[in-house]
């Protein structure tokens, strides 16, 4: 990983198109403002990984999957 | 072309029908083909089906059935990467993670899918300084239920 010491309103620039700014210290929270263009998806990390969980839990087989589901009544 | 399917056996699908997540979906990114099949005396839910993975097959529902006032906004991001211009184009369903009992089913809120109808390309899209979660209880929610 490559490790760079930014002070506040500083920037590091990743390729042509992301741009990442240090807009806030306080404590131990960094404030960090990104500027990447709209195909780049940009979620805080837990949040992306508990979304990826969530899935894999959904696609696991339920054996008797359709006489568990709720059904309408008519 | 025919397809192996989870819940419904071997099936004849058309070209057309087939939906495109062009980053695939988190947890399974190289899955880019899916198919939504109706339940048989169902209508709540919906099967979204890999066209690929026979055993990948998720439930889906349409979150309004059990919280009327579901309300985000879809992000520009989206908009752009499944090409989606129309409001009349979209349509939005949640996966529900199936338990047994139902009761303990949820849905996940806090990362519908979103479909453009206009080019049958899709995405599930994660909500950001959101309420809503990944796992909200729907059972006693649902329309006219029997558990």
């Amino acid at each position: 990983m490559l490790v760079l010491t930014r002070k506040n309103g500083e920037s590091i620039k990743i390729g042509e198109e992301i741009e990442i700014t240090v807009v806030g210290i306080k404590g131990d929270q960094v404030k960090i403002g990104i500027n990447a263009p709209k195909h780049i998806e940009v979620h805080r990390k837990e949040i992306y990984l508990e979304i990826g969980q969530e899935n894999e839990e959904a696609s696991t087989g339920i054996a008797n999957l359709l006489n568990i589901l709720p059904k309408t009544e008519k | 072309m025919k397809i192996n399917t989870k819940y419904h056996g071997v099936m004849e699908i058309a070209q057309e029908e087939v939906w495109y997540f062009v980053n695939g979906i988190p947890g399974f990114l190289n899955e880019k083909k899916f198919i939504l099949l109706p339940l048989e005396d169902n209508p709540l839910f919906q099967i979204l089906q890999s066209t690929e993975t026979t055993d990948l097959a998720f439930v889906l529902t349409n979150p309004f059935y059990f919280e009327k006032d579901y309300d985000f906004k879809v992000d520009p991001g989206t908009l752009d990467q499944i090409s989606l211009k129309n409001e009349k184009d979209v349509a939005v369903m949640v996966i529900v993670t199936v338990k047994d009992p139902f009761e303990k089913s949820t849905a996940n809120l806090q990362a519908p899918i979103i479909f453009n109808l206009a080019n049958q390309q899709a995405k599930q899209m994660i909500l950001t300084q959101t309420e809503y979660n990944t796992k909200q209880y729907i059972f006693k929610k649902l329309p006219a239920s029997k558990g």
